[in-house]
C-alpha cells in the first residue's frame, strides 16, 4: 500500500514538474495578449495598473456610465457649487461654475504634489483643497479621506484626465522627491520588503494569483473594490505598509508627501486616469 | 524510603458535586435548546429544489454569464443573465440566481413585464469565495431551466487590515 | 442567515446619487439598454468596523422600472449585490414615454429617478 502510494506521489510530482513550465508559458502568453504595453517612447516600459486588470474591470473604469466613482464625482460637482463657511463662498465663486469637465481646473491635478508659493510647504491636491477651504471659505476643515474631500478631489482630478502627470520644477520639491526615492528603496516592516523590490523589480510577475503592478499614482482618488468606495493615494500607501507589516506613518507625517512626490516624478508623462477603478 | 503514592484525594464536598452536576446539566440543556434567531442556511440544492416546487428543471434556454476566474477579491463580479429565446408564444416569468457559499443563498431575482423586449439583466455581485452559481428561469408555460457556473475567486495578495 | 436589523437607525446615504445611462435619443421600436448605478453602501450587516462593532445592515432590496406607470422590469436585490448597485435591463418604446426608476430598501430608503424618453 505504501509502495503504491509512493509511486503515485512520484507520478504526481513528475506531472507537476512537467506541467508548471507549460502553465507559466500559457499564463505569460495570455497576459501578453490581454495586456498590451503602452509606451510613451520605445524605451519607456512603464505601464498603468489599469492594464494589469482583466477586461471586465478595465471596461468598468473606461465607461463613465458604469464607473462607480462617477457617483462621487457628481457629489464633487455639487460641493463645487455649494456656498460654505463664514465667508459664504463656493469654489465656483472664485474658480468658475461647475462644468463637465471642469475647464477651470484643467491640468491642475496633474501638477500635484507641489510647493505652495505662499508658505513654501509641500501640498498634494487634497491639501490644497483643505487650505482653500480654511483660508478662502473660512469653513471647518475636512479631514483626510472624508467623503467630501474625496468627492471634490475626484471632480477636480477628472478635469485632468488624459493629461500627462507634470510635477513642477522646484528645489524644495526636488528634495522631497529625493526623500521619497530613498523611502522607496528602504526595506520596511516585518516582511522587510521595500517598495522597489516588488514594484520595480518584480512588477508584472504574480504574487498569490495577482499581477504585481508597477504602482503608478495615475488615477487617484481611486474606487477600490476592496474598499467598496473611493480612497486617496495615502490610504493606498497605508495599506501597502500594513501589507509588509510595517507601522504606518502618523497621518500628518511628511513622509507620505515625500512618497507621493517621488511617485509623481516616477510617473511623469503618464496620463491621468482619475477616477480609476482598482481591485 | 519508598515513595508513597499520594493519598487519595478527599471526597469533594457533596454540595460542590451537586453544583457541578447542575452546571453541566444547564450547559447541556442550553446547547440543545436552539437560539431563537439562528437558522440553518439551506444548501444550494435545497434552494433550487424549493424554487422548483417539485417540478423538473432542465439545463438550457437560460445563460448565466460570469467570469470563471475572478482576479483579486470578489467584491464586484460582473454577472448577467439572459433567456434569448424563450420559445414561440412564451415569455419569461422570472429569473433567479443562487450561490453556494455566501452567507445567504439568494443573489438576485428579476421579473420582466410585457413591455420588456428582452429577458436580460446584468449586475455586479459579491462572492465570498470560490463557488458555484446557478441561474434559474421559469417560463410562462411552467417549464423551468437552469445554467450553473463554477467561479474561482482569488484573494488580493496584500490584505489591508 | 441575514443579520438582524439593529434598533438604532444607521445613516442613510444623503443626498442619494444615481447614474442612469441610456441613449439620449432612443431608437423607436428597437430594444435599447438602460444601465443604472445607485450610490448606496449595500451593507450586509456582517462587516465590522475598526472598533469591532457590527456595521448595521442597510440594503437596497427592490428595484422597479416603469414606462408610463406600467412595470417593465423589477428586481429583488440581496446582500450579494455589490455596493453602489449596478443594474442594467432593456426597454423598447414606440413613442415618447416617461421612465421612472424606483429603488427601495431597509430603513425606509426610497429613491426615484425619472427620465423623459423622446425616441427618434
Amino acid at each position: 500500500m505504501r509502495r503504491r502510494a509512493c509511486r503515485s506521489a512520484f507520478r504526481w510530482a513528475a506531472l507537476w514538474a512537467l506541467a508548471m513550465p507549460l502553465v507559466a508559458a500559457a499564463e505569460a502568453n495570455t497576459a501578453a495578449v490581454q495586456n498590451p504595453q503602452t509606451r510613451t517612447t520605445p524605451a519607456d516600459t512603464r505601464r498603468s495598473g489599469l492594464l494589469d486588470m482583466g477586461p471586465a474591470l478595465q471596461a468598468l473604469q473606461r465607461d463613465d456610465a458604469q464607473n462607480p466613482a462617477m457617483l462621487m464625482v457628481q457629489d464633487g460637482a455639487a460641493l463645487w457649487a455649494r456656498r460654505s463657511g463664514t465667508a459664504d463662498r463656493a469654489c465656483a465663486d472664485c474658480h468658475g461654475p461647475a462644468q463637465a469637465p471642469l475647464a477651470a481646473m484643467d491640468g491642475v491635478a496633474a501638477r500635484y504634489p507641489a510647493i505652495d508659493a505662499a508658505s513654501g510647504q509641500p501640498l498634494n491636491l487634497a491639501g490644497r483643497i483643505r487650505q482653500c477651504r480654511r483660508q478662502h471659505q473660512q469653513a471647518p476643515d475636512w479631514p483626510a479621506d472624508s467623503p467630501e474631500l474625496l468627492a471634490l478631489s475626484a471632480y477636480i482630478g477628472l478635469a485632468s484626465r488624459g493629461l500627462p502627470i507634470t510635477p513642477p520644477e522646484h528645489p524644495r520639491l526636488a528634495a522631497l522627491q529625493q526623500q521619497g526615492a530613498r523611502l522607496w528603496q528602504q526595506r520596511l516592516g516585518q516582511l522587510n520588503l521595500s517598495c522597489a523590490q516588488c514594484h520595480d523589480r518584480l512588477a508584472g510577475q504574480r504574487l498569490a494569483g495577482a499581477v504585481i503592478p508597477q504602482g503608478h499614482p495615475t488615477g487617484y482618488p481611486i474606487y477600490r473594490l476592496e474598499w467598496q468606495g473611493l480612497g486617496s493615494l495615502q490610504r493606498r500607501l497605508r495599506a501597502c505598509l500594513v501589507g509588509v507589516r510595517a507601522e504606518p506613518f502618523a497621518p500628518d507625517d511628511p513622509q507620505w508627501l515625500a512618497l507621493e512626490a517621488y511617485l509623481a516624478k516616477r510617473a511623469a508623462g503618464m496620463p491621468v486616469e482619475t477616477p480609476a477603478v482598482r481591485p | 524510603m519508598p515513595i508513597r503514592p499520594p493519598a487519595a484525594p478527599d471526597q469533594p464536598n457533596p454540595s460542590r458535586r451537586q453544583w457541578l452536576g447542575h452546571g453541566a446539566g444547564l450547559c447541556l440543556a442550553l446547547s440543545l435548546c436552539p437560539a431563537a434567531a439562528v437558522s440553518e442556511v439551506p444548501s444550494l440544492q435545497a434552494m433550487v429544489n424549493q424554487w422548483a416546487g417539485g417540478r423538473p428543471v432542465q439545463a438550457g434556454r437560460i445563460t448565466l454569464q460570469v467570469p470563471e476566474l475572478v482576479e483579486k477579491n470578489g467584491n464586484a463580479v460582473p454577472l448577467s443573465v439572459r433567456v434569448p429565446e424563450p420559445g414561440p408564444g412564451l415569455h419569461v416569468q422570472e429569473i433567479v440566481v443562487y450561490n453556494e457559499r455566501n452567507p445567504q443563498r439568494e443573489v438576485l431575482r428579476c421579473s420582466f413585464g410585457p413591455l420588456c423586449p428582452r429577458a436580460e439583466a446584468a449586475t455586479r455581485i459579491r462572492l465570498a469565495t470560490s463557488q458555484r452559481l446557478v441561474a434559474l428561469a421559469r417560463l410562462s408555460d411552467g417549464s423551468q431551466w437552469q445554467h450553473a457556473v463554477e467561479v474561482v475567486v482569488t484573494l488580493a495578495a496584500c490584505v489591508e487590515s | 442567515m441575514t443579520a438582524d436589523q439593529p434598533t438604532t437607525r444607521p445613516t442613510l446615504p444623503h443626498p442619494v446619487r444615481a447614474l442612469v445611462a441610456l441613449p439620449a435619443v432612443p431608437p423607436r421600436d428597437t430594444p435599447f439598454e438602460v444601465r443604472t448605478t445607485l450610490g448606496h453602501p449595500m451593507e450586509n450587516g456582517l462587516r465590522h468596523d475598526g472598533h469591532g462593532n457590527v456595521v448595521p445592515r442597510m440594503l437596497v432590496t427592490r428595484f422597479e422600472a416603469r414606462l408610463d406607470g406600467a412595470l417593465v422590469f423589477a428586481a429583488d436585490l440581496y446582500p450579494a449585490i455589490s455596493a453602489n448597485p449596478y443594474l442594467s435591463f432593456w426597454l423598447q418604446v414606440a413613442g415618447p414615454a416617461t421612465l421612472t426608476l424606483d429603488w427601495t430598501g431597509d430603513w425606509g430608503f426610497a429613491h426615484r429617478e425619472t427620465r423623459q424618453l423622446q425616441p427618434t
